[in-house]
C-alpha cells in the first residue's frame, strides 16, 4: 500500500491566471499613482511664504497699464517689492480696504520700487469696472482669468487676500482679511524694500 | 386700387414681424432660462452648491451675467464658454474629457465592472456545498470525494482483515 493511494493528491484549484493578476495589480497601483498626481495637484496652497513665485501674466483691465503695457509679467517685476491684493465687487469686506490700498499705492507710487496689483476674482467684468471707478482705483488691475492666478497662490481664495512679495520674487507675507489703516499696508512693504526678511503669514 | 390694398398689407405684416422680433431680442430672459444653464455651472465661491440655486452675492452676480448674455442672444453653450475662458473649467459641473479629468469617466465604471466580477464569483462560491469551491470547479471536486471514500474503503477493509487476524 503506497501513500499515494491512502493520501490522493487533491485535484488542483482553479483560480485567477498569475499574468491576469499581474496586470489586475499594474492597473490598481497605475490608478493609485494617477489619484496620488491629481491630489498633489490639487495641493493647497502650491506656494508658501519663502518660495519663490512662479511666474504668471496679468491682462488688464481696459483703461488700465502699467509702464504703458496692457499687461504685465511677474518675473517682469523683479527687483521690486510687489503687492497682489485679490478682491471682488461682491466682497464687503474688501470695500473697508479699497481706500486704504489706494493711498498706500499713490504714497509708493512715485519711487518706483512698489508695484501693487489687483487681481478682480470670480467677479463680472461690469461690476469689477464699476468697482474700482467707485473707489477711483489707479494701480494696475485685471481680472484672475480661468483662476489661473489664483490657483496658483491659493485655491481655496477667500477675498480679501493680500500677498507681499520681495525684490527677489520671494513670497514673504500673506495678509487674510482687510487692512484697516494705511499704517498697516506700509508695515508690511517698508521692511521689503529696505530687504529685511520677515517672513510670516 | 386692389394693388394698393395688398401692398400696404404686405407692409403691416413686415412690419409686425420686424417689431416683434426687436421685442423679443429685446426681452428679458426668465428666471427659467437662466437657471437652465446655471444648474450646470459653480462659482468658486461656494463649490459644492450649484449656480442655480446659491445664494451668495457673487453667484447672484453669475446668474445676472448670464441674464445679460441671453438677451444680448448668445446661446448655451456660448456661455458656458465665457465662464469656462473667464473663470476656469472648474465652473462646470461636469470636467471636460482631457488630461486627468478623464480619471472622473474612466474609473468609475472600471471599478462598478470589477465590483460585480468579485461579487458574482463570490456569490457562485457560497452557493456551492462545502467540499467543492466553484462549479467550475465541480469535476475536480468530484474526483476529490471519489478519491477519499476509496480511500475509506481500504481503511475498513484493512481494520476487517486485522480484527480477523485477531480473532
Amino acid at each position: 500500500m503506497t501513500e499515494e493511494q491512502t493520501n490522493p493528491t487533491p485535484a488542483p484549484k482553479r483560480g485567477v491566471r498569475t499574468s491576469t493578476q499581474i496586470i489586475i495589480w499594474v492597473i490598481l497601483m497605475v490608478l493609485l499613482v494617477l489619484v496620488g498626481l491629481g491630489l498633489k495637484k490639487a495641493q493647497n496652497p502650491i506656494i508658501r511664504v519663502g518660495s519663490e513665485v512662479p511666474d504668471f501674466e496679468l491682462i488688464m483691465f481696459d483703461g488700465y497699464s502699467y509702464q504703458s503695457a496692457s499687461k504685465i509679467n511677474i518675473s517682469d517685476l523683479r527687483g521690486k517689492v510687489v503687492v497682489i491684493n485679490f478682491w471682488a465687487s461682491w466682497c464687503k469686506p474688501c470695500e473697508q480696504e479699497a481706500a486704504e490700498l489706494e493711498e498706500a499705492w499713490r504714497f509708493y507710487e512715485g519711487s518706483d520700487d512698489v508695484v501693487f496689483l489687483g487681481i478682480a476674482w470670480t467677479d463680472t467684468p461690469n461690476n469689477a469696472k464699476e468697482y474700482l471707478n467707485r473707489f477711483d482705483i489707479t494701480y494696475p488691475n485685471g481680472p484672475d482669468l480661468g483662476s489661473r492666478i489664483s490657483s496658483i497662490f491659493n485655491r481655496n481664495l477667500g477675498v480679501p487676500e493680500t500677498y507681499f512679495i520681495d525684490r527677489n520674487g520671494v513670497l514673504q507675507y500673506v495678509k487674510i482679511g482687510p487692512f484697516t489703516s494705511i499704517g498697516e499696508i506700509q508695515a508690511s512693504v517698508d521692511p521689503l524694500i529696505a530687504g529685511t526678511i520677515t517672513a510670516e503669514e | 386700387m386692389r394693388r394698393l390694398f395688398w401692398i400696404t398689407t404686405l407692409l403691416f405684416v413686415l412690419a409686425g414681424l420686424t417689431t416683434a422680433t426687436v421685442i423679443a431680442q429685446g426681452s428679458t430672459p426668465t428666471d427659467d432660462e437662466v437657471n437652465a444653464i446655471a444648474k450646470d455651472l459653480f462659482c468658486p465661491v461656494c463649490e459644492n452648491t450649484p449656480l442655480d440655486v446659491c445664494p451668495t452675492d457673487a453667484c447672484k452676480e453669475w446668474r445676472e451675467e448670464i441674464r445679460t448674455m441671453l438677451a444680448d442672444g448668445k446661446t448655451e453653450v456660448e456661455i458656458k464658454q465665457h465662464f469656462v475662458d473667464y473663470y476656469g473649467a472648474r465652473v462646470l459641473a461636469e470636467p471636460p474629457r482631457t488630461g486627468f479629468n478623464w480619471l472622473a469617466y474612466v474609473v468609475p465604471p472600471i471599478v462598478i465592472v470589477a465590483g460585480i466580477f468579485v461579487l458574482f464569483r463570490a456569490f457562485r462560491a457560497w452557493s456551492q456545498p462545502s467540499g467543492t469551491d466553484t462549479a467550475s470547479e465541480g469535476e475536480a471536486g468530484m474526483d476529490e470525494e471519489d478519491a477519499l471514500s476509496s480511500s475509506d474503503d481500504e481503511y475498513i477493509a484493512r481494520m476487517e482483515e486485522e480484527l480477523k487476524k485477531r480473532n
